[in-house]
């Protein structure tokens, strides 16, 4: 057994595995043809802040304007560098493209979560979980999925047999390798106050606006969470990978055609999936807004849960956007220092200090003893971070002295 | 059924990456050969329904140790085919069949006196004990019984970096003593 799903446990019929077939089918096409909508939504929201009119001219307010691209690409030549390995050169944009598919399988777009439904529906005729997948190590697979894309761009510079694309996939890798500690560790809060890992778990823990991990773990996790996010897609402010006015164009330099029409789409996949694995984790999936007593009601049958769902994600898609449109790129040590010096430390001695705090609540300590382990433990944490400061600040002087630049 | 195929599959994948690690000269082939090995044990790994080991064998294994490996090869740009017939340490050769035997002797006789022994006693499936008893149970063997193996551990790789740091950072005497005969204060 591989994954639990109401479905799949005792005997497995047809029936049930046309449902599953069905529901890969289903996430298969419409993350294809999302992100197609999302290509023309970054360029036409791009455009509006910059005071353009943005694609326009193929059907309707330009929608298919990334099918028409998309068209192009796939007729041009296929190039193949004469230096290039070219074994890891076909390969390597199929590993990138193949993860970005696969991660979208461990969320749940939708599902009645209330009244003890934990997120299953029916659906004709068959009780099941509307996400493909719901293995036990839930989010951990998104991580290792995550850490699989990497290889892509690192094999994609090496095998291109061109410096700016090798010097591209270091950068790249370097930089995926560095934030996935920062964004494992803020997910690691998570996983402790859900007391599990499976997608499924995690949202259903989260009915009502307090129970959001966003407010329940203290923000801290979630904007954590949101920069090595940003970072690990390699997308602007953190887009080192391609800074084209240093490095070409970055890893894919030397691609065209289809393989560098696979590496674009599972760039812009894998943003969907990140958006959709930030409103899995941080702001309750597929639940509805509800504030005490009240609940913002829409009724829509079974797929309640996905318009909440998509809601979410639509909002997470645009700050993506905002966030190309307004800030402009790190310089690379900034990027390394923001992850090591900042993130990394911030995440864990957060992560330790709600550990204490679940440990005080396990063991039934009173408030006052609560509140003192508290302050025992900002003040260790300020202690931490007064060394690290002074450590990085000793480092700095040093590398001053013997001549560095930065 | 599905047993055997998964089985064959993933057996298939740990023994032609083993070989590939092995019998390929190009080092960028032969690292990306390891990735393919652990990827197999992964899914035997996930077969045997440990799947967090799984999950934490492509996180840490494919996904940060053998990128690091790519990256110093990558970086040193020793990317060019080897050649096999200058050997740098003669008594590697006749080491190297001698440990490969010795491996070979031990891990057989492992299997051959275990082999009437690992009857298994009783077996919950994933499906009573819920979805994340492998989690729980892991860290509290971790967390009480091998605490002390486990923090050692941790101090070995903090001291594996301090040690790396030292090695590395070699204060930079030529360019001082450039810099003090130019007259630049530093």
């Amino acid at each position: 057994m591989f994954a639990l799903d109401p479905l799949l446990l005792g005997d497995v019929t047809w029936g049930d595995f046309a449902v599953v077939a069905v529901k890969v089918g289903v996430s298969f096409v419409v993350l294809l043809v999302a992100t197609m909508f999302m290509v023309w939504f970054e360029r036409k929201v791009i455009a509006g802040m910059q005071n353009r009119i943005g694609p326009n001219k193929a059907g309707p307010f330009g929608l298919l304007q990334t099918l028409a691209d998309g068209t192009k690409l796939f007729f041009k030549e296929d190039l193949l560098p004469e230096k290039a390995d070219r074994f890891v050169f076909r390969l390597a944009p199929f590993l990138s493209f193949v993860p970005a598919f696969l991660s979208f399988c461990i969320i749940p777009v939708g599902g009645d979560f209330t009244d003890g439904n934990a997120g299953k529906v029916r659906l004709f005729g068959h009780t099941t979980l509307l996400q493909v997948a719901d293995p036990p190590i839930g989010v951990l697979l998104g991580l290792a999925l995550s850490s699989i894309a990497v290889y892509g761009i690192m094999l994609a510079g090496w095998s291109s047999g061109s410096k700016y694309p090798l010097l591209g996939s270091v950068r790249a890798s370097a930089q995926m390798v560095s934030y996935e500690a920062a964004l494992g560790l803020s997910v690691a809060t998570i996983f402790l106050l859900a007391g599990t890992m499976s997608t499924n778990g995690i949202v259903l823990g989260q009915g009502g606006l307090r129970n959001w991990n966003i407010v329940a773990t203290g923000v801290i996790p979630f904007v954590i969470f949101m920069l090595a996010a940003t970072a690990e897609l390699n997308r602007p402010p953190f887009d080192l990978v391609e800074a084209e006015q240093e490095l070409v164009g970055g890893f894919n330099t030397e691609y065209s055609s289809i393989r560098f029409a696979l590496f674009f789409l599972a760039e812009f996949m894998n943003t969907m999936t990140m958006s959709a694995i930030i409103v899995t984790l941080f702001l309750g999936g597929p639940q509805p807004i509800s504030i005490g007593s009240w609940t913002a009601d829409v009724h829509l049958g079974p797929f309640t849960g996905t318009f909440w769902f998509l809601a979410k994600v639509l909002v997470f898609l645009y700050i993506y956007i905002w966030f190309r449109a307004t800030l402009p790129r790190l310089r690379y040590d900034q990027l390394m220092d923001l992850g090591w010096k900042l993130l990394i430390p911030v995440a864990l001695a957060w992560f330790m200090a709600l550990a204490g705090l679940k440990v005080a609540q396990n063991a039934g300590w009173g408030g006052g003893a609560q509140a003192l382990g508290m302050v025992v433990g900002a003040a260790v944490i300020l202690a931490c971070f007064g060394l690290l400061r002074m450590a990085t600040r000793v480092s700095a002087r040093v590398r001053a002295e013997e001549g560095a630049m930065f | 059924m599905i047993e055997v195929i998964v089985f064959i599959a993933a057996s298939l994948m740990v023994i032609g990456g083993a070989l590939g690690v092995v019998l390929r000269s190009n080092p960028v082939h032969a690292a990306l050969s390891l990735v393919l090995t652990l990827f197999g044990v992964a899914v035997h790994f996930v077969s045997m329904e440990a799947h967090f080991l799984a999950a934490v064998q492509v996180i840490v294994y494919a996904g940060a140790i053998v990128v690091l490996f790519l990256f110093v090869i990558m970086l040193l740009g020793v990317d060019k085919v080897e050649d096999l017939r200058t050997e740098p340490m003669m008594r590697q050769r006749y080491l190297g069949p001698l440990v490969g035997v010795g491996v070979l002797g031990l891990v057989g006789t492992a299997v051959i006196v275990a082999r009437g022994r690992t009857i298994v006693q009783s077996v919950e499936g994933l499906d009573t004990v819920g979805h994340d008893a492998n989690v729980k149970q892991l860290a509290r063997s971790l967390f009480s019984d091998y605490v002390f193996a486990f923090e050692l551990t941790s101090v070995l790789l903090v001291i594996a970096v301090v040690g790396t740091v030292l090695l590395a950072r070699r204060p930079n005497k030529g360019l001082q003593a450039a810099r003090e005969k130019a007259g630049v204060n530093a």
